[in-house]
């Protein structure tokens, strides 16, 4: 029985992070083709250093912003939790 | 088909799925948040690293989204209270 409840929270819990993952697949892909790949040619690597290159750290970037992003969500959040606690 | 799961681990599990549905909810928050300020704040091609004034955009941008979001409330509810008086 308490095999097959951590089967079932372990299910939940990847799952949940594979949707998560792929969110954030598809955000990079979206925002870093927009950025990179502003007139598509026949290939992405024919000459076209540039672009893979910019792709590249556009996916760098976009990880960084979004862990940024988490940081100063949750200090928000905790921040006024508090003062609502306080204002109690 | 296995038995079904006893009373308290029934429970237990209602109560994990709804945890892991608020942080399902964060994160998507998350992301909503991490493009909205990206396409604010990051206008130039991408570097290896982010410049000062980005950085500090990102995080402002998320801190003026979530007052701008109390404001509309307050400012709702005053209408409201205002409406209700006239």
């Amino acid at each position: 029985m308490a095999a097959r409840k951590e089967a079932v929270m372990n299910q939940i819990r990847s799952e949940l992070a594979l949707a998560n993952a792929q969110e954030l697949m598809n955000k990079t892909n979206e925002k870093c083709f927009a950025k990179c790949v502003t007139k598509p040619s026949t290939s992405l690597s024919s000459s076209e250093e540039a672009r893979t290159t910019c792709l590249s750290r556009c996916l760098d970037r976009y990880m960084e912003a979004f862990n940024l992003v988490s940081k100063v969500y949750i200090a928000r959040v905790s921040k006024e939790r508090l003062n609502e606690r306080d204002s109690v | 088909m296995a038995d079904k799961f006893d009373e308290a681990t029934q429970k237990e599990l209602s109560q994990f799925v709804e945890t892991e549905q608020a942080q399902a909810r964060l994160h998507q928050s998350i992301h909503t948040f991490t493009s909205m300020c990206w396409d604010k704040c990051i206008t130039g091609t991408p570097s290896t690293r982010f410049s000062r004034s980005e950085e500090s955009c990102l995080a402002n941008c998320v801190d003026r989204f979530l007052d701008t979001s109390l404001f509309m409330v307050k400012q709702i509810e005053h209408q409201r209270e205002q409406a209700r008086y006239q």
